[in-house]
């Protein structure tokens, strides 16, 4: 028994360990965004001074971020949905293929991805100079987390009996697929959307290369001010980003969590957690 | 017929993701290398000693993260006490953090103005710095896969069977045996997934280099170089494949092994 509560003590001081390692940063960068001599710390006083300066330097990019995520979310919605049953109801090599081709962005570095993109697209016309340049990236990278979220919630269920059943009450396929199918992957399409805004908010990998000084998006003010500002314009900025962001973490991680059954087959899947997989 | 509702997806990945990466190969060749860009990586002692630091930083990042979050995973997932879920809770915070805001908290913890540096100086040692360099990077990576892979050993650790480690013991079986031979073949999947997940992004994370410093000498640095500095697209092209392809490798490695293997790289 003396060895146990030795040894649980010693595992539980390491991951206290690590969870200063992760947090302590994020206070740090908290207090420094919000005191007025990051040097002197909280005695000089607490200020909105940097959130201030901030919004007017970069507040531009802040609702750019807000507007491409939501723009992402709804093409991915477009494009992921269907393409998630299609993968429910049929597996073979076609849809396969089809899967392991929706990865390739992830696997593929996000610089090879923009340059491509660049390569191609840079000088069609004023493409390059828009969001939607922007927006084109982070729709490949995001795509396969919407699938993979829809995707696990399909196979949960019991698509062929609801269909059937729908079927032969005389439904068509399109009053089967809004009325039947969408509401019954409520959570699985929840799960992907919270996914695809937060990433799509955060990219940067593409997002740097695919900019112009007149789409700067949150993460590009991000770095730009983490090289040419003081440490409190950083860190505030840094906090409004987690402002926007940790909500949306905190709903997916909310999501995830195992619920009672209810009356459809709507086990808990990992498609909240599809980030981690 | 019901292939035709794959074609939106289809149609976007041909135009804005095949096209481009079938014009980034060409382009590859195009230099004044020719087609030997692409075994310059190889050749050029330049190139190789960053792929070669690249392929490291990766790799004790993988370890490290491995072993750091199955002790902290299997401890949460095992263990009930005053304030776990704020503590599981508090870990998985930083898992959407992009990696120009991983840069930044390293930065806060271990440089200039840092932390470590404050608490060294007034212990009279002098100001210890060290974001700024290949182990300021390893601490960035670190610290962006901790989170994501404590959430997948939780999940796996949840299934273990902790019959089989009684048993184990019984037998007379020592702690350190019941790990080696009980736990860990049980999170393997998990680890392998998380691990190849957790390779990739460290190869190819372009943010957290990018605030810490352009002088760490790693592969997506020396692309971003490449394109900017010295706009030679070609060489750009080709070393960008190169390492698309080495990150398709190992995540495929993984996949066949028995791991799902999506990653969120920021």
């Amino acid at each position: 028994m003396k060895t146990n509560r030795l040894s649980f003590s010693l595992q539980l001081l390491f991951t206290l360990c690590v969870c200063a390692f992760l947090i302590v940063p994020v206070f740090m960068s908290a207090l420094a965004g919000l005191t007025v001599n990051h040097f002197v710390g909280l005695k000089s006083g607490l200020t909105l001074r940097w959130i201030v300066e901030v919004w007017n330097g970069y507040g531009d990019t802040i609702f750019r971020s807000i507007g491409i995520s939501l723009a992402c979310l709804a093409v991915t919605l477009v494009l992921g949905i269907p393409a998630a049953y299609v993968l429910a109801q049929r597996s073979n090599r076609i849809t396969r293929a089809f899967e392991e081709l929706l990865m390739l962005p992830i696997a593929v570095p996000g610089l090879a991805t923009a340059l491509a993109l660049v390569s191609v697209y840079g000088s069609v016309g004023d493409f390059r100079g828009t969001s939607t340049f922007i927006l084109v990236g982070h729709v490949l990278f995001t795509l396969p987390f919407m699938v993979r979220a829809v995707l696990a919630v399909m196979l949960a269920l019991d698509l062929k009996t609801l269909e059937e059943g729908a079927a032969s009450l005389g439904a068509n396929f399109l009053q089967r697929f809004v009325h039947v199918i969408l509401p019954n992957c409520r959570n699985g399409i929840v799960a992907g959307a919270l996914m695809v805004l937060t990433l799509s908010m955060g990219e940067f990998n593409l997002t740097w290369l695919l900019h112009t000084p007149y789409t700067k998006t949150l993460p590009v003010g991000l770095a730009d001010a983490y090289a040419s500002m003081r440490l409190e314009v950083g860190s505030a900025y840094t906090l409004i980003f987690f402002a926007m962001t940790v909500p949306l973490l905190a709903a997916t991680q909310a999501l995830a969590k195992p619920r009672p059954r209810k009356f459809v087959d709507d086990q808990p899947t990992d498609a909240g957690l599809a980030i981690a997989k | 017929m019901i292939y035709l509702l794959l074609a939106p997806a289809l149609i976007f990945f041909a135009v804005f993701f095949l096209l481009p990466m079938g014009q980034l190969f060409l382009l590859g060749g195009s230099g004044e290398l020719g087609w030997l860009a692409y075994t310059e990586v190889l050749t050029n002692a330049n190139y190789l000693q960053s792929m070669l630091a690249t392929l490291l930083v990766a790799l004790v990042t993988t370890v490290c993260t491995l072993i750091i979050s199955a002790i902290a995973g299997v401890f949460l997932q095992r263990n009930q006490f005053l304030g776990r879920s704020m503590l599981t809770s508090l870990l998985t915070l930083p898992l959407a953090f992009p990696g120009v805001v991983v840069g930044f908290m390293i930065i806060m913890l271990a440089g200039r103005q840092g932390l470590i540096g404050q608490l060294t100086q007034e212990l009279g040692a002098g100001k210890l710095v060290f974001a700024y360099s290949m182990f300021g990077l390893f601490l960035g990576y670190l610290y962006f896969s901790i989170p994501r892979t404590i959430v997948t050993v939780m999940a796996a650790a949840e299934k273990m069977d902790t019959r089989l480690e009684e048993a184990a013991r019984s037998l007379g079986a020592s702690h350190w045996h019941v790990v080696r031979d009980v736990m860990v073949p049980a999170l393997k999947p998990a680890l392998i997934s998380s691990g190849a997940i957790c390779f990739a992004t460290a190869v190819s994370a372009f943010g957290t280099a990018f605030t810490l410093a352009t002088r760490i000498n790693v592969m997506p640095m020396v692309i971003y170089t490449e394109f900017t500095m010295s706009a030679n697209l070609a060489m750009a092209a080709a070393l960008s494949f190169f390492l698309g392809a080495t990150t398709w490798l190992v995540l495929a490695i993984a996949r066949s092994a028995g791991g799902s293997t999506v990653a969120a790289a920021g």
